[in-house]
């Protein structure tokens, strides 16, 4: 806290640290109440990976240096990179090897 | 109130609920009831890890924890493509998977027609032992 940063910045960080928390905190609820897999997976790579994003530009921004908010930066491209990817492996890997789908599902496309 | 006083309380509420994300993701990875389960679980864990390493980057003024949190996003893409390879080439089943995982699962799940499931899942379960 050694930079004197302005009221309206540090509330602007503020409000990004507790929304990017809040957003973690849903997909943790999603994760948890969904019916099946498949709904669990929307939950956790969406909301999750937002609110990591959201998190780590928080911590980007708040030095003011603009080395911090570009590898800050890195980390939110990678992570939105990646996620969709191994999301989508996990649930092609389940799906073939015949998980079972939610009875409230109402279209499966990829049915063998 | 001091601007510095602000982000300390908005990082602690942060903290705070970032615990109770990782708790609630504890309990369905204890939870299963499937192995992919498991590792989605794992997944969330992961990205609630990242979140909870930013917000102590912020709260301590340690811009390398930033690092962390990249290199430990990477850790996890990989371990979560190795598991989603592992369930792949593990080529089983989850009625077959020793009849614990997705079995008990059906059964919990419907109201009205629990019995016809638990019995229809009991039957795949064993022919596919036979």
């Amino acid at each position: 806290m050694e930079t004197a940063l302005p009221l309206i910045l540090s509330g602007a960080l503020a409000v990004l640290v507790v929304v990017g928390a809040l957003f973690t905190l849903t997909a943790a609820i999603g994760l948890l109440r969904f019916p099946d897999l498949f709904t669990r997976m929307h939950a956790a790579s969406k909301a999750g990976t937002v609110g990591a994003s959201l998190l780590l530009l928080a911590a980007g921004l708040h030095t003011g240096e603009l080395y911090v908010l570009f590898r800050a930066l890195a980390g939110v491209v990678f992570f939105v990179l990646t996620a969709p990817i191994s999301a989508h492996l996990l649930a092609k890997a389940a799906h073939e090897m015949g998980y079972r789908l939610s009875r409230l599902t109402v279209r499966d496309d990829l049915k063998r | 109130m001091t601007p510095a006083a602000l982000i300390d309380m908005a990082t602690s509420a942060a903290l705070v609920i970032l615990s109770i994300a990782l708790l609630l993701t504890v309990v369905r990875i204890v939870r299963g009831p499937t192995l992919a389960d498991r590792v989605l679980g794992l997944d969330m864990l992961v990205a609630v890890a990242i979140g909870m390493i930013a917000v102590i980057a912020l709260r301590s003024g340690f811009t390398l924890y930033i690092d962390i949190a990249i290199a430990l996003g990477l850790v996890g893409f990989l371990a979560t493509i190795a598991f989603a390879r592992f369930i792949l080439a593990r080529g089983l089943n989850p009625e077959a998977e020793g009849g614990r995982g997705a079995v008990a699962a059906v059964a919990r799940k419907p109201a009205v027609s629990g019995a016809k499931a638990g019995k229809k899942a009991q039957g795949k379960g064993r022919k596919g032992k036979g």
